[in-house]
């Protein structure tokens, strides 16, 4: 076994060379791609904001003021506060910080289900691939945003389970992508060449296959997040999401589509903040389809 | 062709029936039941009224009860309603949002294929441009902003239309036009691709030089094809437009089913919770179905797979 495990490394030396400049490649052209490069940029901002922002500030996102009740966007409190006298600022980039979390969190539980789901599939193909394709086939056409709404109703709003539930609906996009890549890749040489060296599946499968699946991955997780975001939002638009005194950007926009009508600042600031996340997400997972070369396969 | 409808039809069904048992069997185990918030029931009248729905027998009849009863196309009496039943409180509510939704679905297709068009055939032109850029802003900007935000600008400053509510025509207009518009984006991206991929081929080459309009190019030979993206984007669409109506109807104040549905999952009205997710499931296929043949008579590649 020693000639073998002394093979592979002087085999994956050349591919690590030739991957770290295909990545350098698709960076340059993504760099060329001004609303990507935007959209990076915008969110490195909002993220540092929302991650160091709370601590800040000089109000705490639950402390209220009851005297000062709704005012305009002030010197003292910049985005304004509302009914409760809670200042808004404070509150949106805390409220990030649950949007945020949960599009990450949601997206990773969809990304590990989708890429190992359609790994497996791709993989060993055949009857095995028919079954679990034609049952993400079913699964498509079932109406999931629903059985969401009753698992958040039933079962408490609890946040783990808003998670689990939003990237249980998310991964079969992912599946489909990732199965239909491993199965251009497993029949390349290189795979061959692992296979004839004794390497199990599991190997095979993570070591050799998935790394060159990962530009896809990578674009389609992007492109994954403001779905998930905006599930979140919608469930807490609902009522449904994350409950108070805890904010969200979702939270923050069913109280101020509320309020709308006398403390108009309530829904402006939430609802751009989260249009310029959804936007800057989207801008990115498109330059980053268009830099890595992704096509945008159906099945 | 027919082999293929009777596949997928046979799918739908079993799909059907998988929704239909989970879901049963999902709002049974759920802590709490119908009858548990009205505080004044007593042990006595609570087993009358289990007696009276059926709750009393075991899981496994009430299930087999319920099926039978579905199967002759009836959904059960309501818990929280008394003496209605959920086929006629669906019956009530469905034409309300089946309205929403068609109306929906024609703004999103009317704006939607018009704006991809104009973008693929003015490519790179400021056209494109303000084209493209719209169906940025309707992925990225959800319902319930934007929905809020025109009510605010439309109705209450400017006064045009009623803040809330669904009985004059004019009150179809900003709920339609908003789940519209969230659907005319993506619909108007993948125009645009379809038509760009079309444009560049052949026959199209040859329609031209045959001394074809740009306009008969364009809508007689480019479009049947480059729609094909489009139409398999329908059937998620659909979905999406139903779901997205419980934001709308929220919103808007619409009697619809919507609405209901939310209603109803925190009333615990199990029949209504599951007879509106029958019918959502059973539309949601139905239409799934209608877009897979229409996809296999549009592109032959579908058929032969």
């Amino acid at each position: 076994m020693a000639s073998a495990s002394s093979l592979p490394s002087a085999v994956l030396a050349e591919p690590i060379e030739q991957g770290n400049s295909l990545w350098r490649d698709a960076w340059l052209r993504l760099q060329k791609n001004k609303l990507a490069v935007f959209g990076l940029w915008a969110l490195i901002v909002i993220t540092v904001l929302c991650v160091a922002g709370p601590w800040l500030m000089r109000y705490g996102y639950e402390e209220q003021n009851l005297d000062l009740g709704a005012s305009a966007p002030s010197g003292a409190h910049w985005l304004g506060t509302d009914t409760l006298g809670r200042d808004l600022l404070v509150r949106l980039l805390y409220g990030g910080r649950v949007s945020l979390a949960v599009g990450l969190c949601a997206t990773f539980v969809a990304l590990t289900i989708g890429v190992t789901y359609g790994a497996v599939a791709g993989f060993f193909g055949g009857k095995l691939d028919a079954v679990m394709m034609r049952a993400v086939d079913i699964m498509y056409s079932l109406p999931f945003a629903i059985f969401v709404i009753l698992l958040m109703v039933f079962f408490g709003r609890n946040i783990i389970l808003l998670f689990v539930a939003i990237g249980a609906v998310e991964w079969l996009t992912m599946a489909r992508i990732v199965r239909s890549q491993v199965m251009a890749i497993k029949k390349m040489e290189f795979i061959e060449a692992a296979r004839s060296l004794g390497f199990g599946r599991r190997r095979i499968i993570f070591r050799h296959i998935l790394p060159n699946v990962l530009g896809p991955i990578i674009v389609y997780t992007t492109l994954t997040i403001p779905g998930v975001m905006l599930l979140e939002a919608f469930l807490s638009f609902l009522g449904l999401g994350v409950q108070p005194p805890m904010s969200s950007w979702g939270v923050l926009i069913k109280d101020g589509a509320e309020k709308m009508e006398e403390f108009p600042w309530l829904l402006v600031f939430p609802g751009a903040m989260f249009s310029l996340t959804l936007f800057s997400l989207n801008f990115l997972g498109d330059g980053l389809r268009d830099a890595l070369d992704v096509r945008s396969s159906k099945d | 062709m027919l082999r293929f409808i009777t596949s997928r039809f046979l799918q739908s069904l079993l799909a059907l029936f998988l929704v239909i048992t989970a879901t049963f069997f999902m709002v049974r185990f759920v802590p709490g039941g119908p009858f548990t918030a009205e505080k004044a029931v007593t042990p006595e009248i609570l087993k009358n009224l289990e007696a009276h729905y059926g709750l009393n027998k075991p899981l496994w009849r009430q299930y087999l009860d319920y099926l039978g009863s579905l199967a002759r196309g009836d959904l059960g009496p309501s818990f929280k309603y008394p003496n209605r039943t959920v086929n006629e409180i669906l019956g009530d509510k469905l034409p309300v949002s089946a309205e929403l939704g068609a109306e929906s679905l024609a703004v999103a297709l009317v704006l939607g294929i018009g704006l991809g068009t104009l973008a693929a055939i003015r490519r790179n032109t400021w056209i494109d441009y303000v084209a493209s850029g719209f169906g940025m802003t309707g992925i990225s900007i959800p319902t319930f902003v934007v929905g809020p935000l025109l009510v605010l600008a439309l109705a209450i400053k400017a006064g045009w239309f009623n803040a809330s509510g669904w009985y004059t025509p004019a009150d179809r207009v900003l709920p339609c036009l908003v789940l519209g518009l969230a659907y005319a984006a993506p619909i108007s991206r993948l125009t645009r691709g379809g038509l760009l991929e079309i444009l560049h081929q052949d026959f199209i080459r040859t329609a031209r030089a045959k001394g074809a309009s740009e306009f008969r190019v364009v809508t007689r030979h480019a479009l049947r094809g480059g729609l094909l993206p489009v139409v398999s984007f329908l059937g998620p669409a659909t979905a999406g437009i139903l779901t997205g109506s419980f934001v709308i109807e929220t919103i808007f104040q619409v009697p619809g089913v919507g609405r209901e549905f939310v209603n109803s999952a925190f009333n615990r009205d199990y029949t209504l919770v599951l007879g509106t997710v029958i019918l959502y499931a059973a539309l949601i296929m139905a239409l799934n179905l209608a877009v897979d043949v229409a996809q296999a008579w549009m592109n032959p590649k579908v058929r032969l797979e």
